[in-house]
């Protein structure tokens, strides 16, 4: 199986959709002749033209708006966020509008758009462009959001987003696109809500989304390489909708879990996850469910202090031995 | 740097002339049907929000309530121009749009109580009619926030190949939102087939358009300037003029895929709201009275269709009787209506999980427990 990075992986996703389907769009900030602020576009304009690769202005609320009143007639935008820190000031449009139009209408409109980008720290670019907004989108019905950790699962998901009839808003991570992972050449899509075992393992399961999953992958390996524990490592994938029966199956067997994100703490995709399992797997819990989240403050800019206020995976096998 | 003055009172137009404008081209050849049918409509509007009015006051509407009246012949004037790719998104006040373009009555009325019947099931309510096969896309409660959405339409239009246009309409007080002047830039810069319809009632709100917004003194329309888009004043009182005005700019969407900003002119009656408690504060009774009597645009289009023997006083009569039947019918109607079942709370929320069988996707998408 070749090789791909991550952000070619989303590219060959975002190719095939706009061979596939005349009504797919791709719009963004410098998406086009710039190819793309993370080249994730790059070379798309060549390939396909203007019409179906549109730079937009520096317009968020107006350009994302655009895109889901053009959703409502059948046009399938994937609308490009540079960072999904910019989200905000398009904030009324991708709530009030894309997650509540269906409802409000009684089901007579549907709004098929993707909006996706970077959401990570990490990057040393400060408190407004390192956002993690997921669990603020997941808090919203009407809403999917998923956040793909590697090549694979990026372009399966995107694909899947892509043919989506409701909104699905796709959180990549900028430290994530020159990843590279096995990508197999014959089309596939992965169904949103399904969450993937990255690693198998018998003595603790730790729950993981986007960014966060490689932290959990190192920690898993410390934990085996150096203590002889065996992590069961759980990506998420998708937040929502969301893929409890993996989840519940892997504490059922390991008997113990330990959740690590980049939210904060307050609110965050875990603390839902955290519920999840005391709800429907109590009994089989053999110690209280630890959490690793980012440290509860906007993002530092300090290059040196910054790591220090992401996850770690220090502190995941930290987490893991304090309920061994 | 020289200081301009900001206009300290909207510009009101001229008096309408309804004979001279019935007889500008895109009205001219008008049949007594249409003619007819354009007071049919005005008056239902005005007898639908009437009612919805004593239905509220007896506490059967939740929420807000924002009426039309005073400002029907836009929405009427507006539709009777739509083709089948034109359409139309406005903001809460969309009662009348949504009558205009041939929504019932009776699924009127039923969503301001809340029940099944309602045109969007009793979720949306009176600030949220929508009716998609009827071009009508709502119907929306966040200031400005459907114009982004307006401009969206119009790509759609452009980009499926079609000759229409989309009518984006929004009140005096949506004019300083960001969402519509970023809108506004996009539909200039890609030549979108957009059509901005500012319905000036002189109030956001409470707020008199004196105070709260600096523009040109030509009008709020003339904003257009900036953008490079073409734009007109039309007064608000003459559904000819109105017709007239955005005849024009559906003709620069379909044949030139150019948008335009108009300003139309007009007053509504009844408070922003009917909680608006202190509608009389922030003007003058006199004001009211003055719009009632001398441009009130079902009255001036009455006595034009009478004055001119295309309407007889029977005919008038027979008009007027029958909007006023069909709001009481409508009014039993929803009232009658059974309201929708706890189990539809989450129905319409994900298009997947009211097509079960069609849906691609797994895992939870709920989550009540």
């Amino acid at each position: 199986m070749p090789e791909i990075s991550y952000r070619q992986a989303i590219k060959d996703a975002l190719a095939e959709e706009i061979e596939r389907d005349e009504n797919v769009v791709i719009i963004g900030e410098e998406v086009a002749q710039y190819n793309g602020a993370y080249k994730v576009t790059e070379g798309l304009l060549e390939r396909y033209g203007p019409k179906r690769i549109v730079d937009a202005p520096i317009s968020e609320a107006g350009f994302i708006g655009m895109g889901i009143g053009a959703s409502m007639l059948g046009v399938r935008p994937v609308m490009e966020l540079m960072f999904w820190s910019f989200a905000y000031v398009a904030w009324d449009q991708m709530i009030n509008n894309a997650g509540c139009v269906r409802y409000m209408s009684g089901g007579l409109i549907n709004v098929p758009i993707v909006i996706r980008g970077p959401a990570n720290g990490g990057t040393n670019v400060g408190a407004t462009h390192s956002h993690t907004p997921e669990n603020l989108i997941a808090n919203m019905p009407g809403l999917k959001v998923v956040c793909p950790a590697t090549p694979y699962d990026a372009k399966g998901l995107m694909k899947a987003a892509i043919r989506d009839n409701d909104p699905v808003y796709v959180m990549e991570s900028t430290l994530l696109y020159g990843t590279t992972g096995e990508v197999p050449e014959e089309e596939y899509v992965i169904p949103l809500g399904k969450a993937d075992i990255k690693k198998e393992g018998t003595d603790v399961t730790i729950v993981c989304h986007g960014p966060s999953v490689p932290v959990a992958l190192t920690a898993a390996q410390v934990l085996e390489e150096e203590h002889n524990i065996s992590a069961e490592v759980v990506d998420l994938r998708s937040i929502r909708p969301l893929d409890e029966e993996t989840i519940l199956e892997s504490v059922k067997k390991t008997n113990r879990a330990v959740l690590v994100e980049e939210n904060r703490p307050f609110c965050g995709v875990d603390a839902q996850i955290a519920y999840t399992i005391q709800n429907k797997a109590f009994d089989y819990l053999d110690a209280p469910i630890q959490r690793i989240s980012t440290i509860d403050a906007p993002a530092i800019y300090s290059p040196a202090l910054e790591p220090e206020q992401l996850p770690k995976a220090s502190t995941v096998v930290e987490k893991v031995l304090g309920i061994m | 740097m020289s200081a301009k003055t900001t206009p300290k009172k909207r510009v009101k137009p001229e008096s309408s002339n309804l004979a001279k404008e019935a007889k500008l081209p895109i009205n001219k050849d008008l049949s007594k049907d249409e003619l007819l049918g354009f007071y049919r409509d005005m008056v239902r509007i005005r007898r639908f929000e009437e009612r919805s009015l004593r239905v509220y006051q007896q506490g059967k509407i939740g929420g807000f309530l924002h009426l039309y009246i005073g400002q029907e012949s836009i929405a009427v004037g507006c539709a009777s121009l739509m083709g089948d790719h034109d359409h139309m998104i406005t903001a809460y006040r969309n009662h009348g749009h949504g009558l205009a373009v041939g929504m019932n009555m009776n699924e009127c009325m039923a969503e301001l109580l809340g029940k099944a019947t309602g045109c969007s099931k009793g979720k949306g309510g009176s600030m949220h009619y929508f009716a998609p096969d009827k071009n009508y896309w709502g119907g929306h409660g966040i200031v400005g926030g459907q114009i982004p959405l307006g401009v969206g339409l119009a790509y759609g239009v452009k980009y499926k190949g079609n000759i229409g246009s989309a009518m984006a309409f929004m009140g005096d007080g949506a004019i300083n939102q960001g969402a519509v002047h970023e809108a506004y830039n996009i539909a200039a810069l890609w030549d979108l087939p957009a059509i901005f319809i500012i319905e000036n009632n002189g109030y956001s709100m409470g707020t008199s358009q004196e105070r709260s917004s600096s523009h040109p003194k030509e009008g709020l329309a003339a904003r257009a300037e900036g953008y490079n888009m073409a734009w007109e004043n039309i007064n608000g009182e003459s559904i000819f003029a109105i017709r007239d005005g955005v005849g024009r700019a559906i003709k620069r969407a379909h044949e030139e895929s150019k948008p335009t900003i108009l300003e139309i002119h007009t007053y509504r009656y009844q408070g922003h709201s009917v909680a608006d408690a202190n509608a009389k504060k922030y003007r003058t009774k006199e004001e009211i009275d003055d719009y009632r009597k001398n441009h009130d645009p079902l009255n001036v289009y009455r006595l034009y269709l009478l004055d001119s023997k295309i309407m007889s006083e029977d005919e008038m009569k027979v008009i007027d009787s029958e909007a006023k039947q069909e709001a009481e019918v409508a009014a039993q109607f929803a009232d009658e209506s059974p309201f929708p079942p706890v189990e539809s709370i989450t129905e319409d929320v994900y298009w997947e999980a009211d097509n079960p069988d069609k849906r691609t996707s797994e895992g939870r998408l709920f989550f009540n427990d």
